[in-house]
């Protein structure tokens, strides 16, 4: 489904060159579910924007569906996140003056969903989710795990290829955190989208079937934990 | 989902609408209230210059007075001798409308006989000037004989003297469709007939009449001869309008200035024709002053004529500044509210929105926010037309000052019959100024979205995504 090669993501920040994501090469195959595990500011959430065509890479290709999302028209790019992407958020961003099923509308909006249909499939979506009877409610009027049952629901509601979700559950406590992690496992496992989560907890990604790293900019399948050394101190007490 | 979100943003976030909106408001407000000030101000100088010149009338033609004629009213008021001092007395008399010399009436019918002109009429415009009072007593009864006589008594005993003064109009009956007065004027009673050339029948002002109780059927003494009302006529307010219109034959007898008159009112045969007219005239008759509406305008002085400036040039100036004032809190307050919904909007590019649809989200609620603001606007500039009618003071126009009428009372009375017109200024609403109201709203409302529609649409959505609120 995704093939990416060599890419390189450089950001200019105050007139210094930030290598994001250097030489990254990673395949994900359809209805996989990746774990994509790293520490903050390493370029995970750089990565899952690339992924999810709302960014461009500086250098390399990002191949979804035989299509370099590097070189496409920024009119395609569009056309893949209304119809193949679903989006999670680490701080939801739901838009705060609409309800909940309103929020969900708002993903079918460029699909050209009409009124009725927009409305019955917003609330299937959230019933989902188990927030059925908390559509009418704002943001503001739901918890932290609702709110985010809610950008879950939004990112399901059209039906995508791949749900992208960028550290789902850093601004939950835990006991919502598994909650949230156990939806989107079951949700996969009924629907087998591919799922791409980026994230710091190793409890989260553990749950994944398939994990990679990231350490600099730098992806690797193997856990960058495992090479490093023990500690003297550590060595001297064992 | 576009109105139901745009209902959702203002109905939540209603104090940035609220504000946004007062400002277009305050801004398209005052565009209402100065505009239908500059309305006003324009009928009023209509008003003034209709008044002044005569309703049909486009060129009028006078002639100054030549040397040696007119001068200050004399009226004999220096007691002839000892027996009269201290006596009262009560005098009338008619003069000639001070500044204006005679022409016969024979240029009149040269003048309707030029191209262009499509009717002409001769006027004779006459002041009628009443004084009463005590002679001047200067005290004692000094003898006359030899010796020189006693020094005048440093304060003067002057003794009052009440003048009281109306202008009267001689008007051509035979030609009814210019002059002084038109029977289109006549509120009640009726116009002159063709017969009634020298028959003593009279027009008067409907002010006037109030004033001193005069109905048709009335009668009023002029000169000594006793005159029947015949009609009661509206906007008779000033300098060319008078407040008793009589035939031509009787002003001219009663100023014995028979054959003459001082003025002739032209009516040319189209708007357009006016300006040849009138340099015809002014070839045909070359001593004559030829005066149009447009002339008239520009002699306009007074407090209508500071107003009719300070509506043209501080008012325009004045709106403009508060309309780009308006204007730029209301882009401002909007790019500003773009700026803290950054993320919002670059989710929704995340979601697949298109830039144009974003765009359209905010202008539409940009566009929500100017109507609401031009309904505002509407209703601060109906409060502030209602505050400029009520509260503005009347204002007065004084038209090309005919030089000394001659000091004292008899005097001032003569200046002050002449050439003064008072107008109350009104601000007049009209639906092209609510047309306008909602058309600056709509222009404002589609600016501040525009701008902040393209600071929303222009960022990448990971950009966007990154911003911290």
């Amino acid at each position: 489904m995704y093939e990416l090669t060599g890419v390189t993501k450089t950001y200019r920040k105050n007139g210094t060159r930030i290598n994001a994501l250097q030489d990254v090469d990673l395949s994900i195959a359809e209805g996989e579910f990746l774990a994509i595990q790293g520490p903050t500011g390493q370029g995970k959430s750089t990565l899952l924007q690339l992924l999810g065509a709302l960014d461009r890479p500086t250098s390399g290709s990002v191949v979804f569906e035989g299509r370099d999302m590097a070189t496409m028209p920024e009119g395609r790019l569009t056309d893949l996140r209304a119809g193949s992407f679903g989006f999670v958020f680490q701080t939801f961003n739901l838009i705060p003056t609409l309800t909940a099923q309103e929020n969900v509308e708002t993903a079918l909006v460029p699909r050209g969903v009409g009124g009725s249909d927009r409305r019955a499939r917003a609330r299937a979506a959230l019933a989902d989710v188990g927030l059925g009877d908390r559509a009418a409610h704002l943001p503001s009027e739901l918890s932290g795990g609702e709110q985010q049952r809610v950008a879950i629901a939004r990112a399901l509601v059209h039906d995508p290829k791949v749900v992208l979700a960028d550290e789902p559950t850093g601004n939950l406590d835990e006991g919502t955190r598994d909650e949230i992690i156990g939806l989107l496992e079951s949700l996969w496992a009924d629907r087998r989208q591919s799922l791409v989560i980026v994230t710091h907890d190793t409890g989260i990604a553990r749950r994944a079937p398939r994990r990679a790293w990231i350490h600099e900019g730098r992806l690797s399948t193997r856990d960058p934990s495992d090479l490093v050394p023990i500690e003297p101190g550590d060595s001297t007490e064992g | 989902m576009f109105f139901t979100y745009v209902a959702r943003m203002l109905r939540r976030r209603r104090r940035q609408a609220v504000v946004v909106a007062l400002g277009l408001a305050l801004g398209i407000g005052l565009v209402v209230t100065v505009s239908a000030m500059s309305a006003g101000v324009r009928t009023a100088q209509d008003t003034v210059l209709h008044s002044l010149y005569g309703v049909a009338t486009d060129v009028t033609v006078t002639q100054a007075a030549g040397g040696g004629s007119g001068g200050p009213a004399r009226f004999g008021l220096n007691p002839r001798n000892e027996a009269q001092q201290g006596k009262s007395f009560s005098r009338d008399d008619v003069l000639q409308t001070p500044g204006l010399g005679t022409i016969s009436q024979d240029q009149v019918s040269k003048v309707s006989d030029l191209s262009g002109v499509s009717a002409a009429s001769g006027g004779l415009t006459l002041i009628s000037i009443h004084a009463e009072g005590t002679f001047p007593d200067f005290g004692g009864s000094g003898s006359v004989s030899g010796q020189a006589r006693s020094a005048p008594t440093a304060t003067p005993s002057v003794a009052p003297i009440k003048v009281t003064s109306y202008s009267i109009s001689g008007v051509d009956v035979t030609n009814s469709a210019v002059g002084a007065i038109t029977p289109s004027q006549v509120t009640s009673g009726r116009y002159f007939t063709a017969t009634e050339t020298n028959s003593k029948v009279a027009v008067v002002d409907a002010g006037y009449a109030k004033q001193h109780e005069l109905k048709v059927g009335s009668t009023i003494t002029i000169g000594g001869t006793k005159y029947s009302v015949i009609g009661i006529a509206t906007s008779a307010a000033g300098g060319q309008a008078s407040n008793v219109y009589i035939p031509l034959a009787r002003a001219q007898k009663l100023a014995g200035l028979t054959g003459k008159v001082n003025r002739i009112y032209v009516k040319a045969s189209s708007a357009s024709a006016i300006a040849a007219v009138k340099s015809e005239i002014q070839k045909a008759l070359p001593k004559a002053t030829v005066t149009t509406a447009d002339d008239l305008a520009a002699q306009v002085s007074g407090s209508l004529a500071s107003a009719s400036s300070l509506a043209s040039r501080l008012g325009t100036w004045l709106s403009v500044a508060a309309l780009i004032a308006a204007f730029a809190v209301a882009s401002l307050l909007t790019m500003s509210a773009v700026g803290r919904r950054i993320r919002e909007f670059g989710t929704l590019k995340a979601l697949g929105w298109r830039s144009r649809r974003v765009v359209g989200q905010v202008m539409g609620e940009a566009v929500v926010q100017g109507i609401l603001g031009g309904v505002l606007g509407i209703g601060v500039g109906v409060g502030g037309a209602f505050l400029v009618s009520k509260l503005a003071p009347t204002l007065k126009a004084t038209i090309g000052a005919t030089g000394n009428s001659g000091p004292g009372p008899v005097g001032q009375a003569l200046a002050a019959a002449s050439n003064t017109v008072t107008v109350p200024l009104t601000a007049p609403l009209s639906a092209s100024l609510f047309a306008l109201a909602i058309g600056l709203a709509l222009a404002g409302g589609i600016l501040a979205g525009t701008l902040g529609g393209w600071r929303a649409a222009r960022l990448r959505p990971a950009e966007a995504l990154r911003r911290v609120e």
